[in-house]
């Protein structure tokens, strides 16, 4: 067995060698563009297909709402959803029209979805993912972006920059706008309802609840719109979209047009009363003030 | 959407049939024959291809609301407190349905968009269906969006018109015209329309004669107002009715028109035009739209396998099949404004698309009629229906001269079943049976059966709240096919059945070469012979 050893084992440096320290393979520098092949791609497929597919609608029977509005949109995109949980990657690649959904590579955190070799080879292949840094706007994380748009790539960007701690979204990081108006690409507004009740952070197995998802029309960066003020705008654009998908297309519009629809930050204060403001999960009811607190003996 | 390397659309020609000349398809209700036709004195006339669809169909839309022909942009007409009604087409448009989204969709969003921020509350959208049977919820949500669906039908705010409610519709007047037939020309319009400040109509123009004063005078009009043109008279002095030069049918809309500018409210028109991209690019059908040389080995391979198939499939099986095929057309043109000025832009477009010169008239022509017609989507093609579609639609579809001669034949292709659609086309049944085995005069059964069925309290029970055409459609059926009945020596139908054939007054044949034959007979020996390679929809420009 001595010959496994010298292979497992990696040998070790000389005192006095000043130790070469090697570009590191993970994190944003993980290398993915061998995931970008025919064969990784049909794995993909299949994941998509014989996997998240079925997984996402038996756990969370979604529904699609602005599919239509997608129909002559050509990549490359980029999707830019507000986000609950890991379930959302999922839910998009499976909801995604056909002719977007083919090379769809989302953004990951680098810090997490390739913190070591392994998980990156994991996320490459089978969501495709691109590693992105979250806590700052480095060179590399751009060029990464712009190097998948540049192949033909659609990218799936959450701006928050993670899953939502509490139901409410954060505020909007600019990477998403930033991205799409250096590649002068367009951004794909998506809204996401419910898959924060399928697999909230936190929680390692899923439960089963409904959930949607609701495409917008694509925006484009005006000219002398910044980064900041592009992704401000797509930030309203997603609260329009749940605003669409709570009170209905007409009444939205009318909201969105007289500027009072309603964003999806949540009330300030502290966590309970955040979370008491998003009122009951369906299917459960509060108890009203008039109930009996003690059952009848 | 079009493939990037499509190369340019060709314009429509008319092929002079040689030894080369391999079979040509003919459409036989839901399924297909592949004829020879005759060499040296037959001819193919083929439609244009589909024009090239507008790159961004939404921006085009915003864009003529904004820049309207003739007419104030739509913003600057809606104020808050107003009333607004906005009609669409119904289900007869377009044919077959279109892809989602549909058309109507993105045009009545723009407007709806345009509504909401200049803060109207009072909208009403109505689906203009005259004496067409209700939509369905799921017709309804694919011709306006689930959006709109969602935000407007469960307030009563989204709904099928009723002609027959006699609270919810009002006499707008009469034209200075006495009528044809028995009938004053009288406007008639739904009461909400015609108390509303604006009235905007989305319009589908599939063939020249839809749009204009029609959407309006006809759509949202009942019996009172559409028996003023859909009569014999009026039909047999429109040569054709889709060309609005020499269509009675059009005038009589336009005399309409002139009582609604006077008395009715303000309408803001809406008009598209689509492509003719019925069966697809590529995918399962696209062999329909090439020629037949040009069909490749997978196209071929398609072809023989979808024959085998429906060889296999029942009747009923195969009507389903055929009726979810949902044609991924392509809007070539929208205009908004003034109606006049708006449909005559729109049936430049139309003609652009659909017009194809032809050298002089036939003796025979020969048409293979598909699985639908305007009247029939999601429902059965009845031997009525097979008869306007081919006297009716096609024989009119032409410009200047028909394309067969006076006293030619008509031999058309469909099985002609005797079935009938017990929901959507109870009339039908009685009209048949009774009316039919009387007569085949459209002015005798004028006189002697219209009144009968239109008044008909359970038609018209069933018409208010089932899924029923009116009592008096089947008649205006008939009346569709006045022009062709008196300009034909005869009408011969291949593979149909031969009772049901009999009844609706024609000659059954089995085959081409036998209902050529028989053509004989009228036209004399060796007659020339014109094909209509129809759909996709091709109008004969004949000299």
């Amino acid at each position: 067995m001595k010959w496994l050893r010298f292979i497992a084992d990696p040998p070790t440096t000389p005192k006095g060698v000043e130790k070469r320290h090697p570009r590191p393979k993970t994190g944003v520098y993980y290398d993915v563009e061998w995931s970008r092949g025919p064969a990784a791609k049909l794995i993909r497929r299949m994941t998509v297909w014989g996997f998240m597919k079925p997984a996402i609608r038996i756990y969370g029977s979604p529904r699609v709402v602005g599919a239509d509005r997608l129909k002559e949109v050509e990549g490359p995109v980029i999707f830019a959803a507000n986000h609950h949980s890991h379930a959302d990657t999922s839910l998009l690649l499976a909801t995604i029209p056909a002719h977007l959904r083919r090379d769809l590579a989302p953004l990951g955190g680098a810090d997490y979805f390739f913190k070591s070799r392994w998980a990156g080879a994991l996320s490459a292949l089978f969501i495709g993912a691109i590693p992105i840094e979250r806590t700052k706007l480095s060179k590399l994380s751009i060029k990464n972006a712009e190097k998948a748009i540049k192949r033909g790539d659609n990218l799936l960007i959450f701006p928050e920059g993670g899953r939502s701690p509490d139901g409410w979204t954060r505020k909007h990081r600019p990477g998403a706008a930033f991205v799409a108006k250096r590649a002068n690409v367009s951004v794909i507004p998506t809204y996401i309802d419910g898959t924060g009740r399928i697999l909230p952070k936190g929680k390692n197995w899923p439960t089963r609840a409904r959930c949607a998802v609701v495409f917008g029309h694509p925006l484009q960066a005006t000219e002398g719109e910044d980064a900041r003020s592009f992704a401000e705008r797509i930030e309203t654009k997603i609260n329009e979209l749940a605003d669409e998908f709570g009170s209905g297309w007409w009444e939205a519009r009318k909201r969105a047009h007289a500027g009072t629809t309603p964003d999806l930050h949540g009330p300030d204060g502290g966590a309970w009363r955040r979370r008491w403001a998003l009122g009951p999960a369906p299917g459960q009811k509060r108890r009203s003030p008039s109930a009996k607190r003690w059952p009848n003996i | 959407m079009a493939p990037a390397n499509r190369p340019s659309p060709r314009p429509g020609f008319t092929l002079d049939v040689d030894r080369q000349t391999p079979p040509i398809l003919f459409h036989h209700g839901e399924g297909f024959r592949m004829e020879k036709l005759p060499v040296g004195r037959s001819r193919v006339i083929y439609p244009s291809e589909p024009l090239n669809g507008l790159k961004d169909p939404d921006h085009e839309i915003v864009q003529a609301l904004l820049n309207p022909i003739d007419d104030d942009p739509l913003p600057s007409l809606l104020t808050p407190g107003m009333k607004l009604t906005i009609a669409f087409d119904d289900l007869s448009l377009p044919l077959p349905p279109m892809q989602r989204p549909d058309v109507r969709q993105r045009i009545i969003e723009a407007v709806l968009d345009m509504a909401a921020a200049a803060g109207v509350d009072d909208v009403h959208i109505v689906a203009a269906l005259a004496l067409h049977r209700r939509m369905t919820e799921a017709e309804l949500r694919h011709a306006v969006g689930d959006r709109v669906y969602e935000a407007f039908a469960p307030h009563g705010l989204l709904y099928n018109l009723d002609a027959e409610d006699p609270d919810e519709m009002v006499i707008l007047g009469e034209t200075d015209h006495e009528g044809h037939g028995p009938h004053k020309e009288t406007v008639q319009m739904q009461r909400r329309a015609a108390e509303s400040d604006l009235v905007v109509y989305v319009n589908i123009n599939l063939v020249s004669m839809d749009g204009g004063w029609k959407s309006t005078a006809t759509g949202l009009s009942g019996y009172a107002g559409v028996r003023s043109h859909h009569n014999p008279e009026t039909m047999t002095r429109s040569k054709s009715f889709m060309d609005q030069d020499a269509s009675e049918l059009h005038r009589s809309n336009w005399r309409q028109g002139e009582v609604i500018k006077k008395h009715g409210p303000r309408i803001f028109q809406i008009e598209t035009t689509l492509n003719t991209n019925t069966f697809g690019y590529d995918g399962p059908l696209a062999m329909l739209q090439k020629r037949e040389w040009e069909w490749s080995m997978r196209d071929r391979t398609a072809f023989s396998a979808m024959q085998m198939g429906l060889k296999r499939m029942t009747p009923a099986q195969k009507r389903k099949a055929f009726h979810s095929w949902k044609a991924p057309y392509e809007l070539t043109s929208v205009q908004a404004g003034e109606v006049e000025a708006v449909h005559k832009k729109t049936t430049e477009m139309v003609y652009k698309q659909h017009m194809v010169p032809v050298e002089g008239q036939t003796d025979v022509v020969t048409m293979g009629l598909p699985y639908l017609s305007p009247y029939n989507v999601n429902s059965i093609m009845n031997p009525i229906l097979v008869a306007v579609q081919g006297l009716g639609y096609f024989f009119n579809l032409y410009r200047g001269k028909p394309v067969v001669r006076e006293g030619g034949v008509l031999i058309m292709s469909h099985p002609t079943p005797w079935e009938f659609h017990p929901v959507h086309h109870p009339s039908y049944i009685d009209f048949f049976e009774q009316v039919l085995a009387d007569t085949t005069d459209p002015v005798e059964m004028q006189h002697k059966y219209e009144k009968q069925f239109a008044e008909d309290e359970w038609y018209r029970h069933l018409y208010r709240t089932s899924y029923a055409y009116h009592g008096v459609h089947p008649f205006y059926m008939w009346y569709w096919c006045s022009h062709a009945l008196e300009h034909l020596g005869g009408v011969i139908v291949v593979g149909g059945d031969n009772k049901a054939v009999r009844r609706l007054g024609f000659k059954p044949a089995s085959t081409l070469p036998d209902a050529l034959e028989m053509a004989e007979d009228i036209v004399g020996p060796k007659p020339t012979i014109t094909h209509l390679h129809n759909p996709p929809i091709l109008m004969a420009d004949v000299k």
